[in-house]
């Protein structure tokens, strides 16, 4: 959207030029700060580039499907859906009662799919009834029921199981018998339950997934209206696409090199393509249209004969099971998890990586959700090194990451904030002329 | 009798009912446990007294209109630097308590300043960027103790640098410094008097501010803008005094609460602590929009009543009393937050 702003404005004055440089520095700034601080750390901490791929990829398979789970709230309007951290308690709920069943690998996996959608729906449904009567200020709410409803899950997993709720575990349970564990050890279990479905080394999927970009380019091309624009779209795709097949094939064929033996786990690319797709997809039908105007303007939107409340709830409810899904990923891949703390986690580092990629509280898309988990996680990968290389203390770098992550989220927030007074300022002044 | 409990019910919130009846219950479950009562008071007198200044920087960002201070960690954040200048200097009992709050001050003035001044641009999501810019706040300064350039043995690391994760106040006397000076015992019952006594002159301060010229412009700024605006009151203005006394008083609030606690706890320590200050004064009857003194005052005690009272009736029934009574703080406060939210909207907006 951005580039084609730039290439609009080219070509005229000079002027013109330069301000819409300054416009796309400025309305990407965020994301180019984090390139930038990115860039650094890695160079910083000298870290060798083969871990630092097996390690990003390894964190893009398993945090992706959790950023994308935020979308469609921010189109409905709602911004960053904070109450995804009750999607996630679900998750580890079901997983805890899986796991204690003994069942494992991918079937395990499917039993918690099952058992979690019916459970992150009614969550969904009650979570969106309550953000319904707090409009406007859907995003603390969320962030406080976060908080409220991880209250429950403790009492229920630290005072009930074992006692009221029946379980006998001696590897779950606390030593007292009641009470589950501070961290959970799925290795043997659910770990690697997906990713070890099908798992192909890295030059492999470079290949297959240029492959399949440059045909669904091509296919947009034909299909397209607007044969002109579509092209250069076309044709970057295509070298973007080309470069990363060709790269694929030289490692395959240098096998001295390391990067042969990363793995992908492409069973997880899948589900996570998959929610792609459905995301694409899903804005264009009636319900994702009704979606995006209710988000725009709800009073208009209502007015247009569109149940507000109801698109509301549905986004939520969507929202909700697609994060709870995403933390069965997350943990699976994960392996060991903190029972009382991971959920609150991996809801503050998801919207920190969505808003990192260029999402605002209005606005996200996928790629702006895949942009920002690479950012983010190249961040976290290095920030502990460079803090060792540069002050002599890994625990600097961790420190700054966390700060990082909230200040990026209260930074988005102020400058969204501050840009609609202004809109609506300057909406007051058109209207007084 | 039916109309009475009705308006009680109306003006006071199923939530507040819920949570006074709580308390009522395990006060009652104390007697009947044969718990020592007498412990019990005193423990509490010493916990509301100790958080009630803390409580009361709520206050004037409810007044001013930016809402229940979420970033009042930014206050603490100060004062605990403003204490830490008085420990390096080794200050000792009283002189060690009031350089502190005074070398916070001006940390707490600038900061205050500046908080307001972005309060401003932010105007609709106050709550949210508070409570975002207090935490980002919180893990900026770990990165500023761990390198912080303090000299003093009892509270530097000893190899390396940095300052330790908590700093124990005993040695240099200011430990539980209020809380001794005049207490006396009614039986087993001991009095801090000394605390409740700067805990209600902080009370009074804060109750004269509302009533001077200041307070009742910065009052009517909260109440209704617009109407503030056609009156000739600078809103602006007004909400930025509110944010930069609710910091002072944040800051005065911490050192309070460090030397009845005998450490001042850095890193973590002030990441939670504006919600449960939140938490308590919307306990006590204030909203999103409105607060008062009275608020402040019921709400500690409720709130803390409730902590100190809860864990040994726990005891009897569960052997992880202590995960127990967290898990109750952490539903009643965010509990009662929600609530509060929830009627901003049906009521104003």
């Amino acid at each position: 959207m951005s580039k084609t702003a730039v290439k609009a404005n080219t070509g005229n004055s000079s002027g013109k030029y330069k301000r819409a440089v300054v416009g796309f520095l400025t309305k990407h700034m965020v994301t180019i700060m984090f390139v930038i601080l990115s860039a650094l750390g890695l160079y910083l901490s000298g870290m060798n580039s083969t871990l630092y791929l097996s390690d990003i990829i390894s964190r893009i398979s398993r945090n992706s499907f959790l950023v994308l789970s935020l979308i469609i709230p921010v189109i409905a309007g709602m911004g960053l859906n904070f109450a995804m951290v009750l999607g996630a308690m679900a998750a580890q709920a079901v997983i805890i009662f899986v796991t204690d069943w003994g069942v494992g690998g991918f079937p395990g996996i499917m039993l918690c799919i099952v058992l979690v959608t019916p459970l992150a729906i009614l969550l969904g449904y009650l979570t969106g009834k309550l953000l319904n009567k707090t409009k406007g200020q859907e995003m603390i709410t969320g962030l406080i029921l976060g908080f409220f409803a991880a209250g429950i899950y403790w009492f229920i997993f630290l005072q009930l199981v074992g006692g009221i709720i029946p379980m006998d575990n001696e590897v779950l349970l606390l030593s007292s018998g009641v009470g589950v564990r501070t961290t959970i050890d799925l290795t043997g279990g659910l770990r690697y339950g997906l990713d070890d479905v099908w798992r192909l080394s890295l030059p492999t999927v470079m290949v297959v997934m240029g492959a399949i970009y440059i045909l669904i380019k091509m296919f947009t091309y034909i299909k397209s209206d607007r044969k002109g624009e579509s092209k250069t779209s076309f044709i970057y795709g295509a070298v973007l696409s080309l470069a990363a097949i060709i790269a694929g094939i030289l490692i395959m064929n240098s096998s001295s090199s390391m990067i042969n033996n990363i793995n992908v786990p492409a069973a997880t690319w899948i589900a996570i393509t998959g929610l792609c797709l459905f995301l694409h997809f899903f804005t264009k039908t009636k319900l994702g249209q009704d979606m995006r105007t209710v988000g725009q303007d709800r009073h208009v939107a209502a007015v247009s004969g569109i149940e507000v409340d109801k698109i509301r709830i549905i986004a939520i409810i969507l929202s909700m099971v697609f994060a709870s899904w995403g933390h069965i990923i997350f943990l699976q891949n994960m392996g060991a998890w903190s029972t009382y703390g991971s959920h609150e986690q991996i809801g503050f580092y998801a919207t920190a990586a969505i808003l990192i990629g260029g999402a605002t509280v209005s606005r996200a898309t996928i790629g702006q959700a895949l942009l920002g988990v690479f950012l983010f996680h190249t961040l976290f990968i290095v920030a502990p090194a460079a803090g060792r290389e540069l002050y002599g203390d890994a625990q600097i770098g961790e420190y700054f990451r966390v700060f990082v992550a909230y200040g990026v989220i209260g930074l988005t927030l102020a400058m969204h904030a501050w840009k609609t007074r202004l809109q609506s300022k300057q909406k007051l002044e058109n209207l007084d002329k | 009798m039916g109309n009475f409990l009705k308006n009680l019910y109306r003006n006071f919130g199923l939530p507040r009912l819920i949570i006074l009846g709580f308390f009522l219950l395990l006060c009652v479950m104390a007697v009947m446990l044969e718990l020592n009562f007498s412990e019990l008071m005193s423990s509490s007198l010493v916990r509301i007294a100790m958080n009630g200044v803390l409580v009361l920087a709520i206050l004037p960002s409810i007044a001013c209109g930016t809402g229940p201070n979420f970033g009042v960690s930014l206050g603490i954040l100060c004062g605990l630097v403003g204490g830490l200048i008085a420990m390096e200097l080794q200050l000792d009992a009283y002189t060690n308590f009031f350089m502190a709050i005074i070398f916070s001050m001006p940390f707490a003035i600038a900061v205050g300043l500046g908080y307001g001044f972005v309060m401003n641009k932010v105007k609709g999501s106050e709550m949210m960027f508070a409570m975002f810019i207090g935490w980002s706040a919180v893990s900026l300064m770990k990165i500023f103790w761990l390198l912080a350039p303090f000299k003093n043995p009892e509270m530097a690391w000893p190899i390396g640098r940095g300052v330790r994760v908590t700093i124990s106040l005993v040695n240099r006397g200011v430990a539980q410094l209020l809380n001794n000076t005049w207490s006396f015992k009614i039986g087993d019952l001991t009095i801090p008097t000394g605390l409740i006594v700067f805990f209600l002159f902080c009370c009074l301060l804060v109750w004269l501010f509302m009533r001077s010229k200041t307070g009742v412009a910065m009052q009517a700024a909260g109440d209704n803008p617009r109407f503030a605006t056609a009156a000739g009151i600078n809103v602006d203005r007004q909400r930025i005094i509110g944010s930069v006394v609710s910091t002072m008083l944040g800051a005065i609030g911490i050192i309070v609460y460090a030397q009845s606690f005998g450490f001042y706890q850095l890193y973590e320590g002030p990441h939670f602590m504006p919600m449960i200050a939140v938490a308590a004064i919307l306990i006590g009857g204030a909203s999103i929009k409105k607060a008062s003194i009275a608020n402040v005052i019921v709400g500690v005690i409720l709130f803390q009543g409730i902590l100190v009272v809860a864990m040994p009736v726990f005891n009897v029934f569960t052997q992880d009393m202590a995960s127990m009574a967290e898990i109750s703080r952490v539903v009643i406060q965010n509990g009662i937050i929600l609530y509060a939210l929830t009627q901003i909207v049906s009521g104003g907006d």
